[in-house]
Order: structure tokens, then sequence, then C-alpha cells
């Protein structure tokens, strides 16, 4: 009885998903910059789905359309803002980024590959943990806030002039531990509604939960734009929400737990380009 | 020693003045996913069950459930199957076992435990990312559950 039930289940659930799929389109930004928004999933993924895919393709056509042109992209206004940041003298060093790192678009190809073994502190650094450390170690600078505006914006401008590369993340080497702690916290069911990432970026992309249309949960195009709250949000806000949303005690922003999730969930998408800062809802 | 816990069940009972003890959420016998008895020793109000699986604030079901009853509520998710003909497939036991614990009748399914205190990793304190304190309860109460399974029987085809 059991058994013929679970097969009837099956059948059910087979017809759900067929009908619930990305949409079919393509992204280029600014007629120029082509983004890779799906491709075949990186070899250690391979078990668990064969395409990864951005979150780009799971949102409506009118939030989609905002992210083909820098002017219709809400979050660029942000990456302006970064670059008068950028060329802002700050500290007892009186230095700005530029008087070491020349124009923001030397940053170009540094977005993909972060987080990022550090082998002189010896540890993972997320963006905003290398921006800091320049503020702090080199600037003279007061540290941002993680999850705040000036460090989204920053984050933004150096995702903006990374657009179109393919995220590229390490998981070997001395980062493997920490991409084994996040693969771990990416499979664990937390919260009282013990849901793990898995549940719903894994086996349920593509399907409605309410009112939200499932994507993989991808970091691709982070700091993302959310039409929510009319800011841009960085990946931590972002995983805080969707731990605090299965009824658990978060992590914090910028923690180890999070520094070592954001490298897993990032090499989920090793091959797909950055597009930050994106548009969602 | 039956006898025993039966003897002071029944003095736990009239103490309180009820007609029936509530099985708390510790204390639920599971039978094959199964569970025979009202968890609240009292039958479930099927127009109270129904709210309760349409509400966001309540059982929610209808974020990851269908029910073509529930057309006045909007947004049903399509995470499990649509719940249209729940009451012809399952037993009113076995809707209250799937309700109180899905995952003793389906091993390691997403749908959560709606009476169920013990045993989560990082539980959290509602949805304010907090820890969990002293006020953590169910999901659901007994008698929540109980109605949610008199709304269940009541769908059929
Ligand atoms: C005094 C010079 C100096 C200033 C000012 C400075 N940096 Fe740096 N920055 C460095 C050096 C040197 C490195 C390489 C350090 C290393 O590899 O550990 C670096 C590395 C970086 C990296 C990592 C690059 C990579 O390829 O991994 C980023 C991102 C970065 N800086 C951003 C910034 C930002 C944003 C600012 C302004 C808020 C800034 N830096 C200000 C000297 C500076
Ligand atoms: C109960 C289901 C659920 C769980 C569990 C969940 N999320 Fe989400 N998540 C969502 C929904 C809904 C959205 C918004 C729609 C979308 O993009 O999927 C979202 C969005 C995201 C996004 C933004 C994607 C984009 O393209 O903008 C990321 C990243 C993300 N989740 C990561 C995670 C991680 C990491 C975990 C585990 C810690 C997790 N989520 C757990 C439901 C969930
Ligand atoms: C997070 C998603 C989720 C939520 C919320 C949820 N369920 Fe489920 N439910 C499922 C899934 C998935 C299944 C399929 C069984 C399995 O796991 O294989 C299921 C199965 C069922 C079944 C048996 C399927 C059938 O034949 O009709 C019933 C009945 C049911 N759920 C009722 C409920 C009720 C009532 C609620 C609210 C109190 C609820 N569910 C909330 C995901 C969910």
């Amino acid at each position: 009885m059991k058994k013929m039930t679970g097969a009837f289940l099956a059948a059910l659930v087979t017809t759900t998903y067929a009908i619930a799929e990305p949409v079919d389109d393509t992204l280029v930004v600014n007629e120029d910059i082509a983004i890779v928004t799906r491709t075949a999933a990186p070899a250690h993924m391979a078990d668990a789905v064969d395409e990864v895919m951005s979150g780009w393709l799971f949102r409506g056509s009118e939030t989609r359309d905002m992210q083909r042109d820098d002017f219709d992209n809400p979050g660029m206004i942000f990456v302006e803002k970064a670059e008068e940041a950028w060329n802002t003298a700050e500290g007892s060093e009186g230095k700005s980024c530029a008087s070491c790192h020349n124009g923001s678009d030397s940053m170009a190809g540094v977005r993909p590959v972060y987080p990022k073994w550090n082998e002189a502190a010896g540890e993972v650094r997320t963006l905003e943990m290398q921006i800091n450390d320049c503020r702090e170690t080199r600037m003279g600078a007061e540290p941002w806030k993680y999850t705040g505006g000036d460090m989204a914006n920053m984050t933004a401008l150096l995702a903006s002039v990374s657009r179109g590369l393919p995220v590229n993340v390490a998981i070997d080497g001395p980062a493997q531990s920490t991409w084994e702690q996040g693969r771990e916290m990416y499979y664990a069911r937390t919260g009282q509604l013990e849901l793990s990432c898995a549940n719903c970026h894994e086996d349920n992309y593509g399907n409605m939960i309410r009112a939200d249309h499932l994507s993989q949960g991808q970091i691709n195009g982070f700091p993302t734009y959310r039409l929510k709250n009319t800011k841009l949000n960085s990946v931590h806000a972002r995983f805080k929400g969707c731990v605090r949303d299965t009824r658990a005690e978060t992590y914090k922003p910028g923690s180890a737990d999070f520094v070592a999730l954001e490298l897993y969930v990032a090499s989920r998408g090793n091959g797909l380009s950055v597009e930050g800062p994106s548009v969602r809802n | 020693m039956r006898r025993t816990i039966l003897a002071s069940l029944t003095i736990a009972v009239s103490a309180l003045g009820l007609e029936a003890a509530e099985i708390a959420p510790t204390a639920v016998t599971f039978e094959d996913g199964s569970v025979a008895q009202s968890l609240s020793g009292q039958p479930g109000n099927a127009a109270e069950g129904r709210k309760i699986v349409g509400s966001k604030k309540l059982g929610n079901c209808v974020a990851c459930h269908a029910v073509s009853d529930l057309s006045d509520v909007p947004f049903h998710g399509e995470i499990g199957p649509m719940l249209d003909g729940a009451g012809d497939r399952w037993s009113e036991a076995e809707l209250r076992g799937i309700v109180a614990n899905a995952k003793m009748m389906f091993e390691g399914s997403m749908m959560p435990s709606f009476y169920k205190t013990e045993g989560f990793f990082r539980p959290g304190k509602a949805y304010t990312g907090k820890a969990a304190d002293d006020t953590f309860g169910p999901l659901l109460s007994a008698q929540q559950i109980e109605d949610v399974v008199a709304y269940l029987a009541t769908l059929k085809e």
C-alpha cells in the first residue's frame, strides 16, 4: 500500500516538475557583454545537476530586461558612488584605492576568483574581507560594515568590471577544508522547518514555493539590486535571510561559517559569468 | 503497570476536568507513519483546518501544495503533490501521522514536522533569526493538527 502510494506520488511530482522551467532567454549587457547564464555543471557537482543556471533565468521578463542595459539597471547608480569612493583618499595614510590600484578597471578578473585563499594571512578571504584589509592595514581607515551600503557599493564596482568573465573559484589546495565545511552547511537541514539550501535550490529549482519561483540560489549576480527593498544586497545578507526563513538561528554575516558557505556556493557557479550588480525581485 | 498508567491518566484527566488527555509532541506513537489517536483527545474542526492550511502564519501548507478547494487563497506552491483527493488516498490515522511528522511516512521528506519539539539543528525563535528560547513549541498545537486532519479528510474527488 505504502509502496503504491510512493509510485503514485512520484508520478504526480514529475508532472509538476515538467511544467516549471527557467525561461529560454539570453543576456547581453549594453549590447556588448555576453553573459553565460547557463552552462554545464562543474565536475564536483555533476552528481547533483547537469546544468548550472543564473538566477536571472528565473525572474520575470521586466526584471530580466532591467539588466540588459546599464541605464535601466538601478544597481549601476551604486557602482557610480563606489567609483567616487575609489578615488577618494581616506584614513591616516592619505591614500585612495586608486593610489595603489590605479583605475578600478585594474580589478577586472578579481571578482571571479573570490573567495580565495590568502597565503600571507593563512585564511580564505571574501572580497569584502580583502577590501576591509586594504582599508585597515594599507589606508589606516575604518573598516566598512560587512553588509553595509559602502561595502555593497564597492563590491558592485568590482563585480561590474568583471562582468562576462567566468566564475572560477579554487576549491582544492589550502581552500579545500573550508570548501568542505561549506558543502556540509549546504546540505544541513536547519531550523524548525528542517530545510537545507539543497532542499530548495538543488531539488526544487524551477518550482514555485508559494509566490516565489525557486532558482539554483547562485551568487554570480551579487551584489543584487532587489526591487523588494530597493537597494544592493550582499551575499551574506541573502544567506542570512534564507537561513532565517527555515526558522533557524542564523550565522553572522562575515563569520567563518558564511565565508565557507560562500566559497562552496560560489563553486557551484563556476563557469557562469559574473553579472553583478544584477537585478532581482 | 499498564493499569497504573491508565489509573494515573484518569486522575490527571479528572483533575484537569478534561474528557481526554492531550498527547505531548514527545509522546506521540507512530505506527507505519500513522497516528491512531486524536492528539488533543477531541475531534477536529474542518472549517478551522481549512484556515490553517491556507494561512501563511499558521500551517502555510499552500506554500508547497496546491489545493483546488482553497482557490480563494493566492499563490499555491508546487513542491509537494496537490492535496486534492488526499481524503481518498489516506485514512485519518495516516493523515494525522503525515501532518504531525511527515518524515515518519516519507523518509527524508522535505515537509516540515508540525508536531515535534526536539532534534532540530540550530532551532530559531520563529522567523527572527535568533536562537530558540523557552517560548519554543511545535509549529501547530494538538488541536490545530486535528483540525487540519479533519479538513484533509474532506478533500475527496
Ligand atoms: C597602500 C596601497 C593600497 C591601497 C590604498 C589599497 N590597496 Fe588594495 N591591495 C594592495 C596590495 C599591495 C594588494 C595585494 C595584497 C595581497 O595580495 O595580499 C591589494 C589587494 C587588493 C585586492 C585583491 C586583489 C587580488 O587580485 O586578489 C582588492 C580587491 C583590493 N586590494 C581592493 C582595494 C580597495 C577597494 C581599496 C580602497 C578601499 C584598496 N584596495 C586600497 C594595496 C592597496
Ligand atoms: C525554503 C526554501 C529556501 C531555502 C531552504 C533556502 N532558500 Fe535561498 N532562496 C529562496 C527563495 C524563495 C529565493 C528567491 C527566489 C530564488 O532566486 O530562488 C532564494 C534566493 C536565494 C539566493 C539569490 C539568488 C539570486 O540569483 O539572486 C541565494 C544566493 C540563495 N537563495 C542562497 C541560499 C542558501 C545558501 C541557502 C542555504 C543556507 C538557501 N538559499 C536556502 C528559498 C530558499
Ligand atoms: C516545505 C514544503 C511542504 C510544506 C510546507 C508542507 N508539505 Fe506536505 N508534503 C511535502 C512534500 C514534498 C510531500 C511529498 C511526500 C514526500 O516527501 O515524498 C508532502 C506530502 C503531503 C501529503 C501526502 C500527499 C498526498 O497524497 O496528498 C499530505 C496530505 C500533506 N503533505 C499535507 C500537508 C499539510 C496539511 C501541510 C501543512 C500543515 C503541509 N503538507 C505542508 C511538502 C510540504
